[in-house]
């Protein structure tokens, strides 16, 4: 008989750590995965066009329930199939349901949830998060019959939401507590630039602003909220958008290790060595995450080892950030503020709305904010990850890889 | 409509014909070469060539004004009169002077000469020829007894050996030597000897390069002198009928030829070879030009090479003997007239009295000066000296082209009355006149000019005057008659005033002059609008103009026979010491003319030699710490310059070459004339302007930079500046030796931008390594581009840049630590870790340029815009190489590789290159 291998999640982190492994090593473990959502696995990040209507749900399904099938999958998915312990002892999980499936490995990829913040009427009807396909049919439902949103949080979903619900035919406004919208991926100058251009499209700014509270009508759903500064703002569609925190609810109470997320090392190895866990829930070498692409890095390691090859380390390499919103291009990567010792390239083309700022330190690139163009991108990200020496390129390094 | 008409180019003294297609309504002429002119049978050079785009308005000088307010030309003229006057009554005739110039048509030049000589009664008339052909005038003089140029044009096509001697006559003299190119392609047996210290586009159809050391023509020509006795090839005959002088001229040239060779540090075999041809080659021509008669013995140098000609006979007849190149369209005409300060008129002088009285008889003139004036030199300093008090300069700019021409701009300065007539507004000199006249420009003027073969051909009007502009004879009419002369003074059309020129000419000449062209003084005012190129003498024995004298050995001195002159040769006054260790030349470029007042309008013409340069041997370049690109300083004991460094094995060891060219119109430190020795010949009095001693260092300023407008900018402020003019933009390359703190914002001051608003710019900025460049964009349409390069020069080196702005002699600083570190923003990137390398930025000036002329820029050019490289994709034409068809070197050499192209004829076939006017063929051969 096959070893069993056991996946909590059916996100994108979990299969894609199960479609390496079925890559680098097919049939060598009997596979079941539990789904607390009722569909095969889309993919998230694409929430955003569906929400402005680019996209439908079938569109974003990167497998569906007949992938499962033929790879020989078991698939427990639906919320009475959300896993509720592991027993460790026992090398099970048990569901909600009360499906049990032993495991020989176990992976855990129970990704994480909005921060809802700690402020009174946090429990109101119409306030929600924008996390999954739930969420999305809510905010399409408010838009068909309600004016005004309001979206908590100016970083990328935040403003990914407001985009969509604009385009919905809603009344948007952004609050963010930074004067610099997405203040994580971007300098002050593109951030104008941004806030600009989205406020051109009809979605409103309230910056640096603290929020009191959120009020509620007769039924107990949102009609207002209301600042520090006393001014209050009608609403009927709250979106917390203010950042994610790890599931590790489940490893906690299996008596795995877990500070702000669970715990792995560069094997992806949580502190039982049998139980991996990759994605948003985890913690490693201190840093938590929220895109895309250190997940798809560690599926690939984790399935290396999976796979007993045993070769593979993950390192955390700087991130790329991409807003997805038709027409705003956008791109910023690694230490786009730079220490003192930080020599900056800039340039401008304000009339086009181009601005492109690039950090060199020691001769290595380590940032780049780029807005308006980011053809050269990928480009940068490259030099960055592989720490190439620029001297020699510092000249045309902005104008782009096609002066080369 | 097109008008077609006949004219004459208006550059150098070759007087190639022109057919112009005149539209007048549109302002517009089509140049091509006149194939029936004698001169130049169609050809026309990348100037020539390019005259059509001069003729616009731009620059002009159109109203007449006087101290800065603009005036009519009755008040003009009236304060002229006034002053000139006043001066006279006040300090007497020599107290006033008028400088005229080698472009003014020979009708004005007349009535300039016969105002000044015969009713102001001052010979302080003289022109800029004096700095041109006065040592050939000189020479021509003590040899034959006139100032004649006794063969043709005709003679290169029959000669079997050509020397060309201090001339480069591919650049200075271009159809010239196109005709000579062409003769040794006819006639491969045909020799040609180049003696230039020089190696210049001219040697590239050399079978010889003799690079003489410089000053040393004379101990060359009197060793072949020498050598021609020894090698019995002197023609006895000859010198016993028709000469006289030979024994004291051989027994001086006494050195044999490896004291020849010692002297001129000339290789022994390679002035034997040049020997032996002058010694068996019969048909011998000598062209020489100003590498000769601009010294402080041109005279000599002159006669030394007339002297090998009479030695042997061969002079007078087919495809033989001493011609001199004249530099100036109508430097002949000017002689003809007397418009040199040692010179009376029509070839008569003030040496003889009888002479004196026949022209004073002529004019009926009552108070005919009675010696000579002041020739050029002597002329600004006695300006200097307050004895000059009133002076008018006509059609030339002597504050660029003296020597010590600090001097000459100080002693303007200091004049009381300064009158300028030009065509130009903005000119080094009239910025200091103190009433300007506008003349009428080359396109507008109606008369005749003298070419080097003595063609007199017709110079026609193919436009209406430009504003108020009037022909020089007009003004200088005007003048006399306000002066009083208003019986001597009838002219209302150039036809009167050619007349009267030719009559004097004839005037009681009797076959005693060798000037005389009385055949033209009853020409018809219609024959001489229908005036076909004829070469003088013209009178009752030769109606049809005279191709050749001295063929019967007759010359015009007072035994009628030629005169050897014994020539003890003289070095050159000011010698190179530790404190001006080099040797400074100057000269032309292929693509300008004079002070660039209207070759710099011909926007094709700039890209050749956009910036004032200095050749520098490579050698000497390591010894004075210069870079290829670099920008250095020279000083002499005169005055300053700041020029790009060239290196280049063309030049020897201890010579540097300056393009004579630049003003202050177009660069901040760039005219030549400052540093130039104030020494002239004794009998010539022309100066020595190919050879001063000079020093050299690096320039280091702080920054380096360079912009690109659509609109013309005042950049007052900058320590460095060159002006381009290109098509739709104005180009200008900068240094300054102090930082802005504030680099952008300084950069949108200095393009003229008032804006608050930023949204019309591009901008790039690498403030470590103080890159910072600007680009204003107007509705896609290029405004103007800044880029901007701190230099990151030592302490050390700063502390260099004072030095030699405190004019220090710099020599001794030559071991500047870094001195490396050139001030040049190169097309090559040379990235020297840690070497402070600002100075390099990518940039192709030529594809920036050439986006002006888009009224959009593509996106693609945008985004590489202030990277200053095309796209992908863009053809890189590199340096222009042939201006007539704007090839550049890149494209060329593309093509020879692409298509395997062994000849410049295929280059031509393939790319047009070298095709028009063949000036660019020796750089089209270097790159083959």
């Amino acid at each position: 008989m096959k070893p069993r291998l056991v996946v909590i999640g059916n996100g994108m982190a979990g299969m894609r750590t199960i479609e390496e492994q079925l890559l680098s090593a097919p049939d060598q473990y009997a596979i079941t995965v539990f789904g607390a959502e009722p569909h095969g696995n889309y993919n998230r990040i694409m929430l955003s066009a569906v929400l402005c209507g680019d996209k439908t749900l079938e569109d974003i399904v990167i497998n569906d329930r007949q992938w499962y099938v033929d790879n020989g999958i078991r698939l427990f998915a639906g919320e009475e199939k959300t896993v509720m312990r592991i027993d460790r002892k026992n090398r099970t999980v048990i569901a909600l349901d009360g499906t049990v499936a032993t495991y020989d490995r176990l992976l855990i990829a129970t990704g994480s949830k909005a921060i809802i913040p700690a402020i009174p009427g946090n429990d109101l009807a119409g306030v929600i998060s924008f996390r999954d396909i739930v969420d999305v049919n809510k905010m399409l439902e408010y838009a068909a019959h309600s004016q005004k949103a309001v979206i908590l949080g100016g970083g990328l979903l935040g403003l990914e939401a407001a985009n969509g619900l604009a385009l919905r035919g809603m009344q948007v406004t952004v609050i963010h507590n930074h004067n610099v919208l997405l203040n994580r991926q971007l300098d002050q100058h593109a951030a104008a630039l941004l806030q600009a251009e989205l406020e051109q499209r009809g979605i409103k700014f309230k910056m640096a602003a603290k929020l009191n509270a959120l009020l509620g009508d007769a039924d107990a759903h949102i009609r207002a909220v209301t600042f520090a500064d006393g001014s209050e703002l009608a609403c009927d569609l709250f979106i917390a958008a203010i950042g994610v925190q790890p599931n590790m609810a489940l490893a906690q109470a299996a008596g795995l290790y877990c500070e702000r997320g669970i715990v792995v090392n560069d094997t992806l190895q949580t502190y039982d060595p049998i139980i991996y866990a990759v994605g948003e829930c985890i913690q490693h070498r201190g840093q938590t995450f929220g895109l895309v692409a250190p997940l798809f890095e560690q599926a690939k390691v984790c399935a290396n080892h999976l796979s007993e090859h045993g070769v593979a380390e993950y390192v955390t390499l700087p991130t790329a950030t991409k807003l997805k919103v038709t027409g705003i291009h956008l791109f910023s990567v690694g230490d786009f503020h730079g220490d003192a010792n930080a020599e900056i390239l800039h340039f401008t083309d304000t009339a086009l709305g181009i601005y492109k700022k690039l950090v060199i330190s020691a001769n290595r690139l380590i940032g780049a904010v780029l807005y308006g163009d980011t053809a050269d991108g990928a480009w940068y990200q490259e030099l960055l990850e592989q720490k190439v020496n620029i001297a020699d390129i510092r000249n045309v390094l902005i104008f782009g890889k096609a002066h080369v | 409509m097109f008008n077609s008409i006949q004219t004459t180019c208006p550059y150098c003294g070759v007087g190639c014909g022109i057919s112009a297609q005149v539209s007048e309504q549109e302002h517009r002429v089509t140049i091509k070469g006149d194939t029936s002119h004698p001169a130049n049978f169609g050809r026309l050079c990348s100037k020539g060539s390019a005259l059509g785009d001069t003729v616009a308005l731009t620059d002009r000088l159109l109203q007449p004004s006087v101290y800065g307010t603009t005036s009519s030309w009755t008040d003009a003229l009236d304060v002229v009169a006034d002053r000139f006057r006043r001066t006279i009554a006040t300090y007497g005739a020599d107290s006033v002077a008028i400088y005229g110039s080698g472009q003014l048509l020979t009708e004005d030049y007349y009535v300039a000469n016969k105002l000044m000589k015969g009713f102001i009664g001052s010979g302080n008339m003289d022109t800029n020829s004096r700095l041109c052909m006065s040592s050939s005038v000189s020479g021509h003089r003590r040899a034959f007894g006139t100032d004649t140029v006794p063969g043709c044009y005709e003679d290169f096509e029959q000669a079997e050996l050509i020397v060309l001697i201090g001339s480069n006559a591919a650049w200075c003299h271009p159809v010239i030597f196109q005709r000579i190119r062409a003769a040794k392609e006819q006639n491969p047996a045909l020799k040609i000897v180049v003696i230039d210290p020089r190696n210049t586009a001219s040697c590239d159809i050399a079978d010889l390069h003799l690079p003489i050391a410089s000053g040393r023509d004379a101990i060359l020509f009197n060793g072949l002198l020498q050598h021609l006795h020894q090698q019995h090839a002197i023609n006895h005959s000859y010198i016993s009928e028709h000469t006289e002088g030979f024994t004291a001229a051989l027994d001086t040239a006494s050195d044999t030829l490896e004291q020849v060779a010692e002297q001129c540090r000339l290789d022994k075999e390679a002035v034997g070879q040049f020997y032996d041809w002058f010694t068996h080659i019969d048909k011998v021509m000598s062209l020489y030009s100003q590498g000769i008669n601009q010294s402080s013995s041109g005279t000599d140098k002159v006669n030394a090479i007339i002297n090998c000609h009479l030695a042997t006979g061969r002079i007078g007849k087919p495809g033989m003997g001493p011609f001199s190149l004249t530099g100036q369209p109508n430097a002949m005409g000017g002689r003809e007239v007397g418009g040199l300060a040692n010179q009376l008129a029509a070839h008569m002088d003030f040496s003889n009295a009888e002479d004196i009285d026949r022209v004073a008889r002529f004019w009926s003139s009552p108070s005919i000066a009675k010696k000579p004036g002041l020739a050029a030199v002597e002329l600004f300093d006695a300006i200097a000296d307050g004895s000059v008090k009133a002076v008018w300069i006509m059609g030339t700019n002597p504050v660029v082209s003296m020597p010590n021409a600090d001097k000459v701009k100080q002693a303007l300065q200091r004049c009381a009355f300064v009158v300028v007539s030009d065509c130009i507004a903005n000119t080094d000199t009239t910025a200091l006149a103190h009433v300007l006249l506008p003349a009428q420009g080359w396109s507008e003027k109606d008369g005749t000019v003298t070419n080097s073969e003595r063609r007199i051909s017709r110079q026609r009007a193919l436009f209406k005057p430009a504003g108020e502009a009037q022909p020089d004879w007009w003004i200088l009419t005007q003048v006399a008659r306000r002066l009083g002369f208003v019986k001597a003074f009838t002219y209302e059309r150039p036809v009167d005033i050619f007349r009267e020129h030719a009559a004097l000419s004839g005037f009681e000449n009797n076959g005693q002059r060798d000037f005389d062209i009385s055949a033209f003084a009853t020409i018809t005012a219609h024959d001489y609008e229908q005036l076909q190129p004829t070469q003088w003498p013209v009178n009752t024995a030769h109606p049809q103009g005279t191709t050749r004298l001295f063929a019967d050995g007759r010359f015009f001195t007072p035994s009628g026979k030629a005169q050897f002159i014994a020539i003890t040769p003289r070095l050159p006054v000011n010698t190179p010491d530790t404190n001006y260790p080099l040797v400074l030349n100057t000269g032309r470029l292929r693509d300008q003319w004079h002070t660039m007042t209207r070759t710099a309008l011909a926007t094709k013409l700039n890209p050749h030699k956009p910036e004032p340069f200095v050749e520098i041997h490579p050698a000497d370049a390591a010894r004075y710490g210069l870079l290829a690109d670099g920008l250095a300083t020279i000083n002499s004991a005169w005055g300053k310059m700041l020029a790009r460094v060239q290196i280049t094995e063309t030049q020897q060891r201890g010579n540097i070459f300056v393009p004579m060219h630049w003003t202050d119109q177009y660069a901040s430190q760039g005219r030549m004339g400052t540093l130039v020795n104030p020494v002239v010949d004794p009998l010539s009095k022309q100066p020595e302007s190919k050879h001063t001693p000079v020093n050299i260092c690096a320039y280091q300023p702080a920054w380096i930079g360079f912009v690109l407008s659509r609109q013309a900018l005042v950049l007052s402020n900058t320590d460095y500046w060159i002006k381009i003019n290109a098509e739709q933009v104005y180009r200008y390359e900068l240094a300054g030796e102090t930082l802005a703190t504030e680099w952008l914002v300084w950069g949108k001051k200095m393009l003229n931008s008032v804006e608050d608003d930023d949204s019309n710019w591009q901008i790039y900025q690498d403030s470590r390594k103080g890159q910072y460049r600007l680009a204003k964009i107007v509705a896609h349409q290029l405004e103007s581009v800044l880029f901007i390069s701190i230099q990151d020069n030592s302490s050390a080196a700063k502390e260099y840049v004072k030095t030699t702005n405190t004019e220090t002699v710099c020599d001794e600083v030559q071991d500047v630590p870094n001195a490396g570190n050139a001030g040049a923003i190169s097309g090559e990137v040379q990235d020297v870790p840690n070497a402070g390398n600002a100075g390099a930025i990518f940039c192709d000036r030529h594809w920036l340029s050439s986006l002006f002329i888009k009224a959009t820029l593509s996106p693609a050019e945008r985004k590489s815009l202030l990277l200053g490289v095309p796209p992908a994709g863009t053809p890189d034409i590199g340096t222009i190489v042939c201006a007539c068809f704007n090839v550049g070197a890149k494209t060329i050499s593309a093509a020879i590789k692409a298509h395997g192209l062994k000849t410049h004829q295929e280059v031509g076939q393939c790319l047009k290159a070298g095709t028009n006017c063949g000036s660019c063929i020796p750089e089209i051969k270097a790159l083959l």
